[in-house]
């Protein structure tokens, strides 16, 4: 089976200089990603898990072709899509959608809710009839778990956890087969980072989609994905099934990882034992 | 730092070539009176008037006058001379640097004095009559012409016309080697006038930024840690809050030195700024594109300068 | 409660009300606990829950026009809260002190780091200033920070998130209070840094001998790093008991809630999440009766009209519950719940 996104011997490099004016001086560059090729199967829920700096925010942009990477092939279905533009990109973006980390940095605060989610319709030229745009507007935002009535409300009007919902039914409003999630939770409160992830989990059921999910949390990418790579320092460092990585970590970066996961005591009635 | 600094250098006289040339053409385009008329006076023969005209070089085609103008000022550093009173503008221009020199410093210390404390008490005491009554002297403040505020404040305090005479009247201007407290004594009323605009947007300005310096989790640490309140808010708040008003002043200043024109005009104080006042009435054209240059060059210097202390003021802008 | 070492910070009946145009805002509503000297205390709860106010207010740093303060926090049995600013500023840095959440933005950013050290040890301590730079430098050493001697000299921005972290905590360690409040150390840190970090807590606490309260709305920190944890939600503590007792025999439906809500390295994989239903209640209008009443799965008629005073349940003293159900029912419901049912 194709993967639905490949990337191989991606590399990233930005040119680093220090101080400004008087005291520029050129330094080595900053290498963000450093090699590193992937394969996101379809259907399947891959988790790329790292700290600060390990590339993983600039490697799903790349998959994406928000970046250009410096050297490397992005695929997507088999075809090449490395340096891909206009009509052509236009039309893989219905395909592939990001879900930011800042819900409220990534929706217009100056426009409502219904606004937001209209747009993306606006842009690809679909559904010109306003009052259908209306429906599915409200479909959408049923399906995230808000109420239709949401739509005129302004994104300030709305807590974290409701604007982060707001902002996956803005990624799932032109169906896309591959949703890519960048620390989708990692802004939320403990109990709505459960019903976001708990809704990811169903729109995948529900829609089918290709999961990539970008976080440094290990706990949350061990509940929701199937497969897992670990990046530190723009290297790939271990790939592998969440069980087997977890269980038996090859690699000394994601042993170290694991150990620095505060441990819970084990309740004596849990299902875990 | 070399490298920038010539960068910068280099810039700076091609803005200057510029900025002649614009005078230049713009001087020629602009109706303005005739100054080989202006200079023969009212009974003038044609003749007289033709002679003068070809004297002053001004029967020549336009580009020739601006090639005689390089020519003469490169190697140089000559700018003619005013087709008014014959001197040498290079004279005009270092006589008269001292009075502005004089007036600017001055003016610069009054609302440094002024400004700071005022605009960090009304931060402090944010929404009290201290605030109020210190907003409202900066609307007076900032909304009063200063040609306006000079000639009120001479109708009151001037010792020849003044309602209180107390201090030294238009006119009065003396340099600081031939009487220094009658230089100071002189200057007082003009340098009070002067900074009265820059006080109040300073003031208001220092307050916002110290607001939001009060505002920010460093100085919450530095409650924290038990430091005294004027710790605090000077050393911390304050320290943070004063670098964009340290780069804005440096710009203003070099404007200044360009010449007040009118607090000039109004206090009789022989400095650049009169000086192309003067020139402009006159219609002294040499005068006027050195008066241009000169302000243009401290304008230019004061920008170089307030880049070079920006960095040494905020350590994160030379890392970036 | 206490074991060895004395109580060294006790907070009783903490009232913090903030007027503003939308209301009176209930920050805090009646939070009581005390820590000991050598022990760890954490406040568990998510934003709304009154935490970080409540610890701010112990350190006197939310007072102002708008604000009502209202209770007792007895530092070595001196009352905080009223005591003059004066007295304030000689106890803060010194006797109780203070790290915050974002280390970028708590140093001042045109100050090198060992200037400010430095000015922590003045602030409190009549000595030179290369005595006091020689303890700054000897604090970067205490808190393992690499190359600490040129580091001196640094600005905020030229280090990484967790040395900007142990910067702070040498600068609140500067005059080795009794008492140190710690609102989310760790929340800004990668995971392998805050692991260090709370590391270095445990030891610092246990070399000075230090009460701790860690604020956090992390239980797996708090699992670490805390001997007591309490939990609070709506300016309440809901729940509080022994760290390890908490984890595993939680006796309130919010706790159960968080517990069940959290991704878990330790859980079945592909296990569900149990979320909370709802939001947090305002703080303007809080919930009759019982806060968590809206939220509860196990709610009752009576739950919406009686409020549940926070009260020791048969575990024993170190155990205290603020909930209407009967102790017998709620352990029922655990054994339950921990065993995989779904309500």
């Amino acid at each position: 089976m194709t993967p639905v996104v490949e990337v191989e011997q991606i590399v990233m490099r930005y040119p680093a200089a220090r101080g400004v004016g008087l005291r520029r001086r050129h330094l080595a560059d900053v290498v963000a990603v450093d090699g590193v090729s992937l394969a996101v199967e379809e259907g399947e829920s891959l988790g790329i898990v790292g700290e600060t700096g390990s590339g993983k925010s600039t490697l799903a942009r790349i998959m994406l072709n928000l970046l250009e990477p410096t050297s490397g092939v992005v695929r997507y279905r088999g075809e090449e899509v490395t340096h891909v533009r206009g009509a052509q990109l236009q039309a893989l973006r219905r395909e592939r959608q990001l879900v930011f980390q800042d819900p409220s940095g990534s929706l217009n605060p100056r426009r409502t809710v219904g606004a937001s989610l209209s747009d993306p319709f606006a842009i690809h030229g679909l559904l010109p009839d306003r009052a259908e745009r209306g429906r599915r507007v409200a479909e959408l935002l049923e399906q995230v778990g808000l109420e239709p009535g949401h739509a005129s409300r302004y994104p300030h009007e709305l807590s974290g956890g409701m604007r982060q919902r707001v902002g996956i039914a803005r990624a799932i409003a032109l169906g896309p087969r591959l949703l890519i999630a960048d620390e989708p939770v990692s802004a939320l409160d403990v109990s709505i980072q459960a019903q976001i992830l708990t809704l990811l989990r169903e729109l995948r059921r529900e829609l089918g989609l290709t999961l990539v999910l970008i976080a440094h949390d290990l706990a949350v990418v061990r509940h929701m994905c199937d497969r897992v790579a670990v990046m530190h320092a723009g290297r790939l460092v271990e790939t592998g099934t969440v069980e087997d990585v977890y269980r038996a970590p090859r690699a000394a970066y994601t042993r170290e990882l694991l150990a620095a996961v505060p441990r819970m005591p084990q309740s004596s009635s849990s299902s875990s034992t | 730092m070399a490298a920038f600094v010539l960068r910068r250098v280099l810039w700076g006289l091609l803005l200057l070539l510029l900025v002649s040339a614009l005078t230049f053409f713009v001087f020629y385009v602009l109706p303005s009176a005739d100054p080989a008329q202006l200079r023969a006076g009212r009974s003038a023969s044609p003749q007289l008037l033709a002679q003068i005209r070809e004297n002053l070089g001004l029967d020549r085609p336009l580009t020739a006058q601006y090639w005689t103008f390089l020519t003469n000022l490169v190697p140089h550093a000559d700018l003619g001379y005013s087709y008014y009173s014959g001197a040498s503008v290079g004279s005009l221009i270092v006589d008269r640097l001292p009075a502005t020199i004089s007036l600017t410093v001055g003016a610069i210390v009054v609302w440094v004095l002024v400004a700071v404390p005022i605009g960090v008490l009304s931060a402090v005491r944010r929404g009290t009559w201290i605030d109020k009554l210190t907003t409202g002297g900066a609307l007076l403040g900032i909304s009063a012409p200063v040609y306006w505020l000079g000639l009120v404040s001479l109708y009151l305090f001037a010792d020849d016309i003044g309602r209180w005479p107390l201090l030294p009247g238009a006119g009065s201007y003396v340099g600081i080697t031939e009487d220094p407290w009658d230089w100071f004594s002189g200057l007082i009323l003009p340098w009070l006038v002067l900074a009265s605009t820059f006080t109040a947007v300073y003031a208001r300005l220092l307050r916002g930024s110290m607001i939001e310096a009060l505002s920010e989790d460093y100085v919450r640490t530095a409650r924290a840690k038990g430091l005294s309140e004027r710790r605090v808010v000077l050393r911390h708040a304050l320290r943070a809050a004063i670098t964009p008003l340290v780069t804005l002043a440096g710009l203003d200043i070099g404007l200044l030195l360009g010449g007040a024109v009118l607090t000039e005009a109004v206090f009789g104080i022989p400095g650049i700024g009169r000086l192309s006042y003067d020139a402009i009435v006159h219609a002294d054209f040499p005068v006027i594109q050195g008066t241009v240059l000169v302000a243009a060059l401290f304008v230019i210097v004061a920008n170089l300068v307030v880049d070079i202390a920006y960095a040494y003021l905020d350590p994160r802008v030379r890392a970036s | 409660m206490n074991g060895a070492g004395q109580s060294r910070l006790v907070v009783e009946d903490l009232r913090v009300a903030f007027d503003t145009r939308q209301g009176t805002v209930h920050a805090v509503d009646g939070v009581s606990f005390d820590v000991a000297a050598g022990r760890t205390l954490a406040i568990v709860g998510e934003s709304g829950s009154g935490k970080t106010v409540a610890a701010m207010t112990a350190m006197g740093l939310t007072r102002g026009a708008r604000t009502r303060i209202g209770g007792r926090v007895l530092l070595d049995g001196e009352d905080l809260l009223t005591a003059p600013a004066e007295r304030l500023q000689e106890l803060r840095g010194d006797a109780i002190a203070m790290v915050f959440q974002d280390p970028l933005s708590a140093l001042h950013p045109l100050l090198r780091v060992g200037a400010q050290v430095a000015e922590a040890v003045r602030a409190h301590r009549d000595v030179s200033r290369a005595s006091a730079r020689a303890r700054a430098l000897e604090l970067l050493e205490q808190v393992a920070l690499p190359d600490a001697r040129r580091r001196l000299d640094a600005y905020p921005h030229e280090l990484s998130g967790g040395m900007r972290q142990r910067v702070t905590i040498a600068m609140a360690l500067a005059n080795e209070p009794q008492v140190l409040l710690a609102d989310e150390p760790t929340t800004a840190l990668d995971v392998t840094i805050q692991a260090q970090i709370l590391a270095l807590l445990r030891r610092l606490r246990d070399e000075l001998g230090m009460a701790m309260v860690l604020i956090t709305h992390d239980l797996g920190v708090a699992a670490e790093t805390a001997d007591e944890i309490a939990v609070m939600y709506a300016g309440r503590i809901v729940e509080r008991a022994p760290a390890g007792e908490l984890l595993t025999a939680p006796q309130h439906p919010y706790t159960w809630g968080l517990l069940r809500s959290m991704p878990r390295l330790d859980a079945p994989v592909g296990a569900e999440l149990v979320s909370i239903p709802g939001r947090p209640p305002s703080l303007v209008h809080p919930p009759s009766g019982c806060r968590f009443h809206p939220r509860c799965p196990h709610v009752r008629n009576r739950h919406r009209e009686v409020d549940p005073p926070l009260a020791t349940t048969a575990a024993g003293a170190g155990h205290e519950v603020a909930c209407l159900l009967p102790e017998a029912e709620r352990r029922a419901l655990w054994a339950r719940l921990g065993a995989g049912a779904v309500r």
